[in-house]
């Protein structure tokens, strides 16, 4: 029997442990460090006259406290740009902790040390910061139009400006196509702020033993972070070590880095040589991490008699707060896949990206995708309607078809690289939806409609991911990854990765991701990429160690390696199941020894006669151009992205009185290439359409004309519970990627693409009203109904 | 200058079935006294003001938040945690229940849900979907939509029945 486990639903094997009370999370290490708090910005934008610490120096138990001027010159640079590009020419990121003025409400001014929490914000409260307040920059309108500036030397509060255009096959600029078109429509759309919102928030853990620094921190990135610890403390890289330990969620927020936090507390912990900890509360998350999904557009689009559309132009204005640490990435994506599934005829797209007095701008799940899909998709449906024709058979009219992969859309995607889809099937996809759905035989009845929405999502970015591969000589497999989990279940498919390329029962086989220690090289966990990107890694350096396995093991058994195979962890001649050999006996022949430290150990010594190459006195115990032991270490890094895809269906009802909406049904076809475990690529897109739901009718940050985030707790900005959350029927379809040597797409961020598009295409079924602005109340919808 | 520490006191608590004497002041919330001075970090904290549910642990078998709770008013009362859930023959109903249906992503919201859904099958061993709903609509997951948290609470009420 092989052991195929690849595409199998396999339990989780990080579960044991999380449902038992023995997961590691940031604030359940370190019991006994230090505890820091900050003090920061009440006021949206304000000049910073004096900091009065007098009264908390009485507090018991407090240690230090600490301000920008506190800080070395390198420690207290402003943090980096982590996306440079030439468009963003007035990048700007913060200091880690405020120096002279403050531009969001929430950011650090003071960083305390005591004994404990609660100390440390006793402390907190006793300083007193006396500011100057400044006029505030609150929304995209007033970023614009008031003449108030975020950065005194950004005009007009632009960070950013890019234009793309793709003329069309004749020649046709964007708006030469609109202006020839039969039909022609503009209109204008509005997308609220939201925020990834894990339930655990961020968290830095730092303890310094005199040569080296150890930091733990709630991060999807532990090897960026790392080197950027290095850089800002002036350390050489190889004194430092960064581990992610369980991670409570991620969804975005913690690519970000390094956080002022990540720099300032290692900082101290070298400076006092003590550990220290810091834990994000709740409010501190609202206002002192990220948000994304605000963005204003305006658009043209010119079709003929079936809808297709032959002109499309795009202005996008995008709120990316008070600072651009993350560059210019998530309006970027909104202009190249609100393309989606569709070849247009010709497309422009121009965003300007703003600064304004609010909390700074970074990827959350979906990345800018759910902004550009709710275009493309209230485009769809406008054309339709204004055609009328069935909104499904509009949207077949522009589908890039089966054999016109790999197709070129003639744009730049995120990763500096062409636009161009490797694979896809967009129509069976909709066949399936809408037979998911019933589409056809939907039932018209008053306040209730149905909707759908279709996207392309560019998963699998590079530029690399790594993967190491021990087998040691009890048998078990290592494995290891430089990127980080928050749940997506590592553990689990990088294990049925391994066991399925080696051969071996996936219970020997353990994974570990996100920690220095095991790999220093990697990029991250984001852009629905660690499948794609350490799967195949991990695969190749399987199959390096399977094939160094099968030259030892042929060797051991006087065989060809071409007769030889793996099964349940025993290699052996195939058709003569005598002639074996365990990989835990490989493992020992692969490390010729010395010493014997237990029985298996003394096969591998200089008199056993059995030690790889130990036999033939003629050559060396280690042949040349070979390394003992048994293991491979490999790299995958693809030319270009995957293009996973899906299309969602929803019903709708509204409450003929309240205005109420209530999701009655919600379809969910989705390809995102092969499945290594469908349970978890199931449970990812169940997540991603709750945020989805959540995006579309209750999230919202809600800030006053001040810049105060009035909602910045769990009792006002309202994530779904249980009860708002539908049940989601799914169906896969599989077009595997050409691109890598699995044939996988990546599945993390997919759900929560295009749920406001078909919430939203649902609504205006049921109401006959436009539906131009996501989030939507029941209130709002009550208004607009006029 | 009031520090909080000059006010403290001494309380026991009966945490998973061993009294736990341990010295806090006035102000130090269950959660933490849990979590920082009897090292039960499998009670996680999400908000700390008493909406997400990842701190509810059972207070008498009943769910509180510890977030919302002063330590010294857990004093003499029992107390358990996600820790305490498994038997001596491994994990509870529940806790299968949730590792079978997939119920669980990072797993931070998990020991609050644990323990609703302990009290919950405990009040009712066979809710219907309506009751399911109600009965953890106190409690907020990030990952998992929780269709597949629905279906475990579903699949716990059976793995009880066939084991009661």
């Amino acid at each position: 029997m092989t052991t195929r486990l690849f595409g199998e639903p396999v339990q989780r094997r990080e579960d044991p442990r999380l449902l038992t009370g023995q997961g590691r999370f940031l604030d359940d290490l370190g019991s006994g460090a230090l505890a820091a708090a900050f003090v920061r910005s009440p006021h949206a934008h304000a000049r910073i006259r004096d900091v009065d610490v007098t009264a908390a120096l009485d507090v018991d138990g407090l240690i230090a406290i600490y301000t920008w001027e506190d800080l070395p010159e390198r420690v207290g640079r402003p943090l980096p740009l982590l996306i440079p590009h030439p468009a963003l020419t007035h990048g700007r990121t913060a200091y880690p902790l405020a120096r002279e003025t403050v531009r969001h409400v929430g950011e650090p001014v003071v960083m305390v040390v005591a004994t404990d929490r609660y100390l440390a914000e006793d402390a907190c409260g006793l300083i007193e910061v006396d500011y100057e307040p400044l006029k505030p920059v609150v929304g995209l309108e007033d970023a614009v139009q008031s003449g108030h500036l975020v950065h005194e030397d950004v005009p007009g509060n632009i960070g950013a400006h890019l234009v793309q255009e793709v003329p069309s096959a004749s020649g046709l600029s964007a708006g030469e196509a609109i202006d020839a078109a039969p039909h022609t429509l503009s209109f204008r759309l509005d997308i609220e702020r939201s925020a990834s919102t894990p339930l655990e928030g961020r968290g830095v853990y730092a303890r310094w033993d005199g040569a080296d620094l150890r930091v733990y921190s709630s991060t999807q990135t532990s090897t960026s972070v790392r080197m950027a610890i290095a850089a800002a403390l002036g350390l050489p890289l190889t004194s430092v070590e960064v581990i992610a330990p369980d991670v409570g969620g991620g969804f975005g927020v913690k690519i970000v880095h390094p956080w002022p936090e990540e720099i300032l507390v290692p900082w101290a912990a070298m400076l006092l040589g003590r550990e220290i900890k810091w834990t994000e509360d709740r409010r501190e998350h609202f206002i002192s991490s990220a948000h994304e999904r605000g963005q204003v557009q305006h658009v043209r689009v010119g079709f003929d008699d079936d809808g297709r559309v032959l002109g499309m132009d795009v202005r996008i204005l995008h709120d990316h707060g008070a600072y651009t640490p993350y560059g210019i990435i998530v309006p970027i994506i909104t202009s190249t896949q609100l393309l989606g599934p569709y070849k247009l005829g010709a497309y422009r797209v121009e965003f300007s990206s703003v600064y304004t007095n609010t909390v700074q701008v970074t990827p959350y799940r979906g990345a800018g995708r759910p902004q550009g899909v709710f275009c493309m998709e209230r485009t769809m449906d406008k054309i339709a309607r204004h055609l009328g024709r069935d909104r499904t058979e509009v949207r077949a009219a522009n589908f890039i078809q089966p054999d016109e992969f790999p197709y070129d859309q003639r744009m730049t995607f995120q990763d500096g690289r062409p636009l161009i889809y490797d694979s896809g099937d967009y129509p069976e996809m909709l066949r399936l939806v809408k037979e998911l759905i019933g589409w056809d035989d939907f039932e018209r009845a008053p306040n209730r409609g149905i909707g759908i929405g279709c996207y392309v999502e560019g998963t699998g970015v590079g530029p690399y991911e790594g993967g190491h591969v021990q087998i040691t000589s009890d048998g078990r497999v290592h494995v290891s990854t430089g990127l980080t989990s928050q749940g997506q279940g590592h553990q689990t498919v990088f294990a049925q990765i391994a066991a399925t390329e080696l051969g071996v029962p996936i219970e020997r086989v353990s994974v570990v991701t996100g920690d220095t220690r095991r790999f220093g090289y990697a990029v991250g966990t984001f852009a629905s990429r660690a499948a794609v990107m350490s799967g195949n890694a991990i695969a190749l350096a399987c199959r390096k160690v399977r094939e160094k396995a099968l030259r030892i093991a042929a060797d051991a058994l006087e065989a060809n390696p071409a007769d030889l195979e793996i099964t349940e962890g025993i290699v052996h001649v195939v058709g003569d199941p005598k002639a074996a050999v365990p990989l835990s006996t490989v493992a020992v022949l692969a490390n010729p020894l010395r010493y014997a430290f237990d029985d298996e150990a003394a096969k591998a010594t200089q008199f056993s006669g059995q030690a790889s190459g130990g036999a033939s006195p003629d050559r060396p115990p280690v042949a040349e151009g070979d390394e003992p032991g048994l293991e491979g270490r490999d790299y995958y890094s693809p030319i270009r992205s995957t293009f996973a895809a899906g299309m969602h269906a929803a019903v709708v009802e509204t409450d003929p009185l309240t205005a109420e909406i209530k999701v009655l049904r919600y379809a969910v076809v989705h390809d995102c290439g092969k499945l290594i475990n469908p349970m978890i690529v199931e449970g990812q897109i169940h997540g991603g359409v709750a945020q989805g739901i959540g995006g579309a009718l209750y999230e919202r940050m809600v800030y006053d004309s001040h810049g105060q985030l009035v909602n910045a707790s769990f009792m006002d900005f309202l994530m779904p519970y249980a009860t708002e959350i539908p049940h989601v029927e799914t169906a896969h379809l599989e077009t595997p990627s050409p691109l890598n040597p699995l044939g996988i797409k990546g599945a993390g961020e997919a759900g929560v693409i295009p749920v406001s598009a078909v919430i939203a295409s649902a609504i205006e079924d049921a109401e006959g009203v436009d539906i131009d602005r996501m989030p939507i109340s029941p209130s709002e919808l009550f208004d607009l109904r006029g | 200058m009031s520090t909080g520490t000059d006010s403290s006191h001494e309380i026991t608590l009966g945490v998973n079935g061993t009294a736990r004497r341990v010295r806090v002041p006035g102000r130090r919330l269950l959660s933490d006294c849990l979590r920082h001075d009897l090292g039960l970090t499998g009670t996680h904290v999400g908000c700390e003001h008493g909406v997400c549910g990842c701190c509810t642990v059972l207070l008498d078998g009943r769910p509180v938040r510890s977030c919302l709770m002063l330590a010294v008013t857990a004093d003499g009362h029992e107390i358990t945690t996600v820790e305490g859930l498994a038997g001596p023959d491994g994990m509870s109903p529940v806790q299968r229940a949730f590792g079978e249906s997939h119920a669980l992503q990072c797993g931070f919201c998990t020991p609050g849900f644990l323990c609703t859904v302990t009290a919950l099958l405990e009040e009712n061993p066979a809710p219907t979907d309506e009751e399911v709903l109600e009965g953890i609509s106190g409690n907020l997951c990030r990952c998992t939509g929780y269709q597949n948290i629905v279906k475990a609470v579903h699949r716990a009420a059976e793995l009880r029945a066939e084991e009661s």
